[in-house]
Protein backbone atom coordinates (compact mmCIF):
# COMPACT_ATOMS: atom_id res chain seq x y z
CA UNK A 1 0.00 0.00 0.00
CA UNK A 2 1.42 3.10 -0.97
CA UNK A 3 0.37 6.51 0.52
CA UNK A 4 0.49 9.95 -1.81
CA UNK A 5 1.47 13.03 -0.03
CA UNK A 6 1.45 16.71 -1.11
CA UNK A 7 3.09 19.59 0.22
CA UNK A 8 2.90 23.31 -1.58
CA UNK A 9 5.27 26.37 -1.32
CA UNK A 10 3.54 29.68 -1.42
CA UNK A 11 5.34 32.67 -2.64
CA UNK A 12 4.44 34.74 0.70
CA UNK A 13 5.50 38.32 -1.07
CA UNK A 14 2.86 37.26 -4.20
CA UNK A 15 0.10 36.26 -2.51
CA UNK A 16 -2.90 38.68 -1.69
CA UNK A 17 -4.52 36.67 0.73
CA UNK A 18 -7.55 36.38 -1.83
CA UNK A 19 -8.26 32.77 0.10
CA UNK A 20 -9.52 31.55 -2.97
CA UNK A 21 -6.93 28.72 -2.75
CA UNK A 22 -8.28 27.87 1.20
CA UNK A 23 -11.59 27.27 -0.50
CA UNK A 24 -10.86 25.23 -3.34
CA UNK A 25 -8.78 22.49 -0.57
CA UNK A 26 -10.25 19.41 -0.59
CA UNK A 27 -8.62 18.15 2.44
CA UNK A 28 -8.70 21.54 4.50
CA UNK A 29 -4.81 22.04 4.43
CA UNK A 30 -4.67 25.75 4.18
CA UNK A 31 -5.44 29.03 5.85
CA UNK A 32 -4.65 32.75 5.66
CA UNK A 33 -1.46 33.30 8.39
CA UNK A 34 -2.16 35.72 11.47
CA UNK A 35 1.24 37.42 9.84
CA UNK A 36 1.21 39.77 7.08
CA UNK A 37 3.66 40.34 4.34
CA UNK A 38 5.48 43.59 3.02
CA UNK A 39 2.33 44.82 1.35
CA UNK A 40 -0.17 43.76 4.55
CA UNK A 41 -1.78 40.50 3.57
CA UNK A 42 -2.35 37.97 5.29
CA UNK A 43 -0.79 35.18 2.88
CA UNK A 44 -1.87 31.53 2.59
CA UNK A 45 -0.06 28.61 4.81
CA UNK A 46 -0.76 25.06 5.24
CA UNK A 47 -2.30 25.06 8.87
CA UNK A 48 -3.00 21.31 8.37
CA UNK A 49 0.02 20.32 6.20
CA UNK A 50 -0.30 16.30 6.89
CA UNK A 51 -3.68 16.55 4.95
CA UNK A 52 -2.37 17.39 2.15
CA UNK A 53 -2.17 15.00 -1.19
CA UNK A 54 -0.78 17.47 -4.13
CA UNK A 55 -4.01 17.55 -5.85
CA UNK A 56 -2.77 20.95 -7.12
CA UNK A 57 -6.48 22.26 -6.78
CA UNK A 58 -4.90 25.28 -4.85
CA UNK A 59 -2.41 26.57 -7.40
CA UNK A 60 -4.81 26.34 -10.07
CA UNK A 61 -6.94 28.50 -8.99
CA UNK A 62 -5.06 30.87 -7.42
CA UNK A 63 -5.24 33.82 -9.34
CA UNK A 64 -1.64 35.22 -8.81
CA UNK A 65 0.29 31.87 -9.60
CA UNK A 66 1.75 31.60 -5.86
CA UNK A 67 1.83 27.97 -4.89
CA UNK A 68 3.86 25.79 -5.97
CA UNK A 69 2.93 21.97 -5.89
CA UNK A 70 4.82 18.45 -4.48
CA UNK A 71 3.85 15.18 -5.05
CA UNK A 72 5.80 11.96 -3.75
CA UNK A 73 4.62 8.63 -3.34
CA UNK A 74 5.90 6.74 -0.15
CA UNK A 75 5.85 3.44 0.19
CA UNK A 76 3.75 2.07 3.92
CA UNK A 77 4.94 -1.42 4.16
CA UNK A 78 5.78 -2.68 7.08
CA UNK A 79 9.04 -0.62 8.58
CA UNK A 80 11.52 -3.63 9.92
CA UNK B 1 4.69 17.12 8.37
CA UNK B 2 5.24 13.93 9.87
CA UNK B 3 8.99 13.15 9.28
CA UNK B 4 8.17 10.12 7.95
CA UNK B 5 6.66 11.31 5.06
CA UNK B 6 8.49 14.34 4.11
CA UNK B 7 7.78 15.34 0.59
CA UNK B 8 11.02 16.48 -0.75
CA UNK B 9 11.38 19.58 -2.45
CA UNK B 10 12.43 18.55 -6.17
CA UNK B 11 12.23 18.55 -9.88
CA UNK B 12 10.54 14.95 -9.86
CA UNK B 13 8.51 15.66 -7.28
CA UNK B 14 6.99 19.09 -8.90
CA UNK B 15 3.18 18.82 -9.62
CA UNK B 16 2.79 22.73 -10.31
CA UNK B 17 4.46 25.58 -10.69
CA UNK B 18 4.02 29.38 -12.05
CA UNK B 19 3.40 28.99 -15.71
CA UNK B 20 6.71 30.16 -17.34
CA UNK B 21 5.02 32.54 -19.71
CA UNK B 22 3.73 34.59 -16.51
CA UNK B 23 6.09 37.29 -15.52
CA UNK B 24 7.77 38.04 -12.30
CA UNK B 25 5.63 41.60 -12.02
CA UNK B 26 2.86 41.48 -9.79
CA UNK B 27 -0.74 42.02 -11.05
CA UNK B 28 -2.57 45.03 -10.29
CA UNK B 29 -5.93 43.20 -9.78
CA UNK B 30 -7.57 42.93 -6.81
CA UNK B 31 -7.01 39.97 -4.53
CA UNK B 32 -9.11 37.32 -6.00
CA UNK B 33 -9.81 38.20 -9.23
CA UNK B 34 -10.57 36.02 -12.28
CA UNK B 35 -8.61 37.72 -14.80
CA UNK B 36 -5.34 36.01 -12.90
CA UNK B 37 -6.43 32.89 -13.04
CA UNK B 38 -7.05 33.53 -16.94
CA UNK B 39 -3.50 34.93 -17.55
CA UNK B 40 -2.73 31.55 -15.81
CA UNK B 41 -4.36 29.38 -18.38
CA UNK B 42 -3.39 31.33 -21.54
CA UNK B 43 0.27 31.45 -20.54
CA UNK B 44 -0.16 27.68 -19.65
CA UNK B 45 -1.78 27.34 -23.01
CA UNK B 46 0.51 28.87 -25.67
CA UNK B 47 3.55 27.36 -23.42
CA UNK B 48 2.07 23.76 -23.95
CA UNK B 49 1.00 25.12 -27.79
CA UNK B 50 5.13 25.97 -27.96
CA UNK B 51 3.78 28.57 -29.87
CA UNK B 52 5.10 31.59 -27.45
CA UNK B 53 7.09 33.34 -30.89
CA UNK B 54 4.10 33.13 -33.05
CA UNK B 55 1.63 34.78 -30.72
CA UNK B 56 0.24 38.00 -30.07
CA UNK B 57 -2.16 39.00 -27.61
CA UNK B 58 -4.51 42.25 -28.00
CA UNK B 59 -4.70 43.74 -24.46
CA UNK B 60 -8.24 46.22 -23.99
CA UNK B 61 -9.10 48.84 -22.25
CA UNK B 62 -10.87 48.13 -19.33
CA UNK B 63 -8.97 46.22 -15.61
CA UNK B 64 -7.07 43.85 -18.30
CA UNK B 65 -5.24 47.13 -19.73
CA UNK B 66 -2.12 45.54 -18.43
CA UNK B 67 -2.57 42.16 -19.43
CA UNK B 68 0.89 42.81 -21.78
CA UNK B 69 2.75 43.15 -18.65
CA UNK B 70 1.95 39.63 -17.17
CA UNK B 71 2.42 37.06 -20.13
CA UNK B 72 5.58 36.92 -22.12
CA UNK B 73 4.34 37.12 -25.69
CA UNK B 74 3.88 39.78 -28.19
CA UNK B 75 1.05 42.62 -27.39
CA UNK B 76 -0.82 44.85 -28.96
CA UNK B 77 -3.26 47.76 -26.87
CA UNK B 78 -6.32 47.97 -28.80
CA UNK B 79 -8.28 51.49 -28.54
CA UNK B 80 -11.72 50.96 -26.67
CA UNK B 81 -13.54 48.30 -27.81
CA UNK B 82 -11.38 48.70 -31.03
CA UNK B 83 -9.17 44.62 -30.02
CA UNK B 84 -11.31 42.44 -32.84
CA UNK B 85 -10.70 45.33 -35.53
CA UNK B 86 -7.32 45.05 -34.66
CA UNK B 87 -6.35 41.21 -34.40
CA UNK B 88 -8.33 41.09 -37.75
CA UNK B 89 -5.69 43.56 -39.53
CA UNK B 90 -2.73 41.72 -37.42
CA UNK B 91 -3.75 37.94 -38.40
CA UNK B 92 -4.14 39.00 -42.42
CA UNK B 93 -1.16 40.76 -42.05
CA UNK B 94 0.52 37.68 -40.62
CA UNK B 95 -1.56 34.29 -41.59
CA UNK B 96 1.18 32.16 -39.17
CA UNK B 97 0.43 33.81 -36.04
CA UNK B 98 -1.94 32.94 -33.56
CA UNK B 99 -3.78 36.35 -32.46
CA UNK B 100 -6.00 36.39 -29.69
CA UNK B 101 -8.00 39.27 -28.00
CA UNK B 102 -8.55 39.20 -24.09
CA UNK B 103 -11.81 41.31 -23.43
CA UNK B 104 -13.74 42.27 -20.97
CA UNK B 105 -17.64 42.94 -20.74
CA UNK B 106 -17.63 46.57 -20.87
CA UNK B 107 -15.06 46.50 -23.28
CA UNK B 108 -16.43 43.77 -26.24
CA UNK B 109 -20.12 43.78 -25.10
CA UNK B 110 -20.64 47.53 -24.85
CA UNK B 111 -18.49 49.73 -26.93
CA UNK B 112 -17.47 47.03 -29.33
CA UNK B 113 -20.36 45.14 -29.62
CA UNK B 114 -19.98 46.00 -33.91
CA UNK B 115 -16.19 45.33 -33.89
CA UNK B 116 -17.23 41.73 -32.34
CA UNK B 117 -19.97 40.97 -34.54
CA UNK B 118 -18.55 41.63 -37.59
CA UNK B 119 -15.00 40.15 -37.25
CA UNK B 120 -16.93 37.14 -35.99
CA UNK B 121 -19.42 37.35 -39.10
CA UNK B 122 -16.20 37.54 -41.37
CA UNK B 123 -14.90 34.39 -39.68
CA UNK B 124 -11.58 35.85 -39.17
CA UNK B 125 -9.08 33.26 -37.55
CA UNK B 126 -8.94 34.67 -34.25
CA UNK B 127 -9.23 33.50 -30.85
CA UNK B 128 -11.71 36.09 -28.84
CA UNK B 129 -11.19 35.55 -24.63
CA UNK B 130 -14.64 37.24 -23.34
CA UNK B 131 -14.16 38.16 -19.67
CA UNK B 132 -17.68 38.49 -18.31
CA UNK B 133 -18.22 39.74 -14.95
CA UNK B 134 -21.25 41.71 -15.22
CA UNK B 135 -19.91 44.80 -14.46
CA UNK B 136 -17.67 47.51 -15.26
CA UNK B 137 -15.01 46.50 -12.88
CA UNK B 138 -12.01 49.80 -13.75
CA UNK B 139 -14.16 52.78 -13.55
CA UNK B 140 -15.88 51.78 -10.00
CA UNK B 141 -18.71 48.66 -10.45
CA UNK B 142 -20.87 50.58 -13.02
CA UNK B 143 -23.66 48.75 -14.92
CA UNK B 144 -22.19 46.99 -18.13
CA UNK B 145 -24.86 45.62 -20.50
CA UNK B 146 -24.37 41.70 -19.08
CA UNK B 147 -25.40 43.08 -15.23
CA UNK B 148 -28.07 40.83 -14.42
CA UNK B 149 -31.50 42.05 -14.21
CA UNK B 150 -32.05 43.17 -10.05
CA UNK B 151 -28.52 43.47 -9.46
CA UNK B 152 -27.32 46.63 -7.64
CA UNK B 153 -24.26 48.36 -9.37
CA UNK B 154 -22.93 51.43 -8.67
CA UNK B 155 -24.94 53.68 -10.97
CA UNK B 156 -28.61 50.84 -10.57
CA UNK B 157 -28.68 51.30 -6.95
CA UNK B 158 -32.27 50.08 -6.39
CA UNK B 159 -31.26 47.11 -8.75
CA UNK B 160 -31.09 47.01 -12.98
CA UNK B 161 -34.72 47.64 -13.97
CA UNK B 162 -35.83 45.93 -17.57
CA UNK B 163 -38.00 48.93 -18.64
CA UNK B 164 -35.64 51.37 -17.94
CA UNK B 165 -31.68 49.19 -18.86
CA UNK B 166 -33.11 46.79 -20.73
CA UNK B 167 -31.95 42.90 -20.63
CA UNK B 168 -28.56 41.36 -20.12
CA UNK B 169 -26.83 41.10 -23.33
CA UNK B 170 -26.31 37.35 -24.10
CA UNK B 171 -23.83 38.03 -26.83
CA UNK B 172 -22.49 34.07 -26.62
CA UNK B 173 -25.81 33.25 -27.29
CA UNK B 174 -26.12 35.66 -30.42
CA UNK B 175 -23.27 34.88 -32.15
CA UNK B 176 -23.98 31.23 -32.52
CA UNK B 177 -26.46 32.83 -35.70
CA UNK B 178 -22.82 33.59 -37.29
CA UNK B 179 -21.79 31.60 -40.15
CA UNK B 180 -17.96 32.65 -39.47
CA UNK B 181 -18.01 31.51 -35.72
CA UNK B 182 -16.38 27.62 -35.32
CA UNK B 183 -16.67 27.47 -31.89
CA UNK B 184 -18.25 29.42 -29.08
CA UNK B 185 -18.32 28.09 -25.44
CA UNK B 186 -19.04 29.72 -21.79
CA UNK B 187 -16.34 28.51 -18.75
CA UNK B 188 -15.98 30.07 -15.49
CA UNK B 189 -12.95 29.47 -13.10
CA UNK B 190 -14.76 29.74 -9.46
CA UNK B 191 -13.47 26.10 -8.87
CA UNK B 192 -11.03 23.89 -9.77
CA UNK B 193 -13.26 21.26 -12.62
CA UNK B 194 -14.22 24.52 -13.88
CA UNK B 195 -11.00 26.12 -14.25
CA UNK B 196 -9.61 22.63 -15.95
CA UNK B 197 -12.71 22.96 -18.09
CA UNK B 198 -11.91 26.32 -18.86
CA UNK B 199 -8.28 25.52 -19.69
CA UNK B 200 -9.26 22.60 -22.43
CA UNK B 201 -11.61 25.33 -24.25
CA UNK B 202 -8.98 27.68 -24.14
CA UNK B 203 -6.65 25.39 -25.70
CA UNK B 204 -9.74 24.36 -28.10
CA UNK B 205 -10.05 27.87 -29.28
CA UNK B 206 -6.59 28.53 -29.83
CA UNK B 207 -6.04 25.41 -31.99
CA UNK B 208 -9.31 25.85 -34.18
CA UNK B 209 -8.26 29.38 -35.05
CA UNK B 210 -5.05 28.26 -35.98
CA UNK B 211 -6.26 25.86 -37.97
CA UNK B 212 -8.45 28.33 -40.12
CA UNK B 213 -11.30 27.10 -39.11
CA UNK B 214 -13.06 30.30 -38.43
CA UNK B 215 -13.03 32.65 -35.19
CA UNK B 216 -13.25 30.99 -31.55
CA UNK B 217 -15.29 32.35 -29.11
CA UNK B 218 -14.74 31.49 -25.76
CA UNK B 219 -16.10 33.60 -22.79
CA UNK B 220 -15.56 33.37 -19.38
CA UNK B 221 -18.01 34.04 -16.43
CA UNK B 222 -16.14 35.70 -13.89
CA UNK B 223 -16.06 37.91 -10.51
CA UNK B 224 -15.59 41.52 -9.95
CA UNK B 225 -15.57 40.62 -5.73
CA UNK B 226 -14.06 45.06 -5.50
CA UNK B 227 -17.18 45.56 -7.70
CA UNK B 228 -19.83 43.57 -6.28
CA UNK B 229 -18.67 44.47 -2.65
CA UNK B 230 -18.12 40.65 -1.63
CA UNK B 231 -14.99 38.74 -0.67
CA UNK B 232 -13.68 36.76 -2.83
CA UNK B 233 -14.75 33.66 -2.20
CA UNK B 234 -18.49 34.81 -1.51
CA UNK B 235 -18.40 36.53 -4.91
CA UNK B 236 -17.43 32.66 -6.79
CA UNK B 237 -20.24 31.35 -4.66
CA UNK B 238 -22.48 34.74 -5.73
CA UNK B 239 -21.46 34.08 -9.09
CA UNK B 240 -22.22 29.84 -8.96
CA UNK B 241 -26.19 31.17 -7.18
CA UNK B 242 -26.87 33.88 -9.67
CA UNK B 243 -24.67 34.05 -12.30
CA UNK B 244 -24.69 30.58 -13.52
CA UNK B 245 -28.31 30.16 -14.59
CA UNK B 246 -28.49 33.43 -17.17
CA UNK B 247 -25.56 32.28 -17.98
CA UNK B 248 -24.97 28.50 -18.53
CA UNK B 249 -21.92 26.83 -18.94
CA UNK B 250 -20.78 24.70 -21.67
CA UNK B 251 -20.44 24.60 -25.20
CA UNK B 252 -22.68 26.99 -27.31
CA UNK B 253 -21.11 25.72 -31.02
CA UNK B 254 -18.41 23.13 -32.30
CA UNK B 255 -18.56 22.72 -35.66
Amino acid sequence: MAKIKGTIVVDTERCKGCSVCVAACPSEVLALHRSVNSKGYNFSYMENPDACIGCANCAIVCPDSCITVYRQKFDTAPVR
Amino acid sequence: MSEEFKVEIKPENLVYQKPALTTDATMHYCPGCSHGTVHSLIAEVIEEMGIQDSTIGVSPVGCSVFAYNYIDIDWAEAAHGRACALATAMKRLNPGKMVFTYQGDGDLAAIGTGETIHACNRGENIAIIFINNAIYGMTGGQMAPTTLVGMKTATTPEGRRVDLHGYPFKIAEMLTHLDGVSYITRQSVNNPVNVRRAKKAIRKGFEKAMAGKGTSFIEIVATCNSGWKLSPVEANRWMEEHMHPVYPLGDLKDI
